[in-house]
């Protein structure tokens, strides 16, 4: 029987090598798989290109990757954040590159990675400077502009409930770019709350198919950034 | 004597142009007042892009889940008939034009329907775009709420944005703290004046050609 359990965090991460394409999942807080990327803070894999939809918050979790200078490039729609200095900082210092994406076009170019499908088409940016340097063309009378897929080394993601096999579930808006982070990645690693055996998740309810996972990692009671931040913590 | 409008007035108001059964998509900042102001017998339905359709009020203290966000990074709740998705399903609601209406705040608008809320464009500032330039290009409704002017009393309805746009040609009608105001192919049309304003405080605090209310 498949069987995709890897014991801990620390081994979970261990083959991401320097100069990896690194997809972390999360909006804000919700979704972000803190244990997964404090290991890769200990592991210490460097000049790493991270995508996630911000650059994170206070001195802990992305924020703190990024802080302790393992990031060289960040791919995301939101940069800015009242709770974080850390990304501000290495920016202005001219220390880390950005690559900023409308939050609908990375969401898809993602997606479309996982897919199979090169590029697309979107109305998104059409007349702003963000689409300066693009292909555009028309469907229908109406201006588009192409954007290509988005691919990764690696993908650190947290859910809900892993089975064995890698079927997921989450857990409200903890979901976001998850799903489609596992399907683009090389290789998507996972930590659950609960890790159960085939069959212990309804076919119905799952959300990504096991296909696109390759290690789960059971976190029972994974920490939250904002009750990280809360209590004034920092890592490492 | 109490000129123009408020926050929560100018929200009050630009819900009344919102139908009943509308999916809707409020902005940071006072679009979200929005939802404390819908009219008598409607019902709306909340779309976050973070991934939540049904949307409800900010939970009780005991009743947060760490897990239920809205885009503003804020904790809410989920109504009778939510739905959770990915973000490549949100932004296809958005994109692929099923949210019926948005409300954003701005910095400029102009005259042409042109929008400008994301960027001052100053060198050395942070870009940060966010959800925006999706929301403008897919929703069938684009309305913003704004003061009528910046802190500094520059106007803020504009013949041309000066700040890099987040879209153009895209907004329909704007709520200030003086009038409503239309986009029109003649360009700003006022539908509606704050009370006691006049058409001609209107003018002097527009940065391009606006016409009377017909």
């Amino acid at each position: 029987m498949i069987d995709k359990r890897c014991p801990s965090p620390g081994e979970g991460v261990a083959d991401i090598h320097d100069g990896a394409t690194v997809m972390i999942g999360g909006f804000g807080a919700s979704g972000s798989p803190i244990e997964l990327i404090h290991a890769l803070i200990d592991h210490g894999a460097r000049d790493l290109t991270v995508i996630n939809n911000n650059t994170g918050n206070g001195e802990v979790g992305l924020a703190a990757l990024i802080g302790n200078g393992q990031v060289k490039k960040m791919i995301c729609s939101f940069p800015r954040s009242s709770q974080s200095k850390v990304f501000p900082r290495l920016y202005e210092a001219g220390e880390i590159e950005l690559e900023l994406v409308p939050q609908g076009t990375l969401a898809e170019r993602i997606r479309a990675a996982g897919a199979g499908i090169p590029a697309f088409y979107t109305p998104t940016t059409v007349g702003t400077v963000l689409a300066e340097g693009k292909e555009t063309r028309e469907f229908d009378g109406r201006a588009y502009v192409m954007e290509p897929w988005l691919k990764a080394d690696f993908a650190l993601i947290k859910c809900e409930t892993a089975d064995i096999v890698g079927n997921l579930t989450y857990n409200k808006t903890a979901r976001n770019f998850s799903p489609l982070m596992c399907m683009a990645a090389t290789t998507a690693i996972v930590q659950a709350r609960h890790v159960v055996a085939a069959g212990g998740i309804d076919p119905e309810h799952v959300i990504t198919p096991g296909i696109f996972v390759n290690r789960v990692i059971e976190v029972p009671s994974p920490v939250h950034e904002d009750e990280l931040i809360a209590a004034g913590r920092s890592y490492p | 004597m109490s000129v123009g409008w408020n926050r929560e007035q100018m929200a009050a108001r630009a819900a009344q142009d919102i139908p009943d059964g509308a999916y809707v998509n409020l902005g940071i900042g006072i679009p979200e007042l929005v939802a404390r102001f819908v009219p008598e017998g409607r019902e709306f339905i909340y779309h976050t892009e973070n991934g939540l359709l049904g949307m409800g009020p900010p939970p009780a203290d005991h009743e947060r889940d760490l897990d239920l966000m809205n885009a503003g990074k804020k904790y809410v709740t989920a109504v009778p008939g939510a739905a959770y998705f990915h973000h490549a399903d949100s932004f296809s609601m958005i994109r692929g034009g099923h949210i019926d209406v948005c409300v954003l705040g701005t910095m400029q608008v102009a005259e042409n329907g042109d929008i400008a809320n994301w960027s001052t464009g100053a060198p050395g500032a942070i870009p940060a775009v966010g959800g925006a330039m999706d929301l403008v290009q897919g929703v069938k409704k684009i309305f913003v709420i704004t003061q009528h002017t910046t802190r500094d009393g520059a106007p803020k309805l504009v013949e041309r944005c000066s700040y890099p746009l987040t879209g153009p040609g895209v907004v329909s009608r704007v709520f200030t703290n003086l009038a409503v105001v239309d986009v029109t192919p003649g360009g700003f049309q006022v539908v509606e004046l704050a009370p006691n304003v006049t058409f001609e405080d209107v003018e002097q605090h527009t940065g391009a050609t606006i016409l009377p209310p017909a």
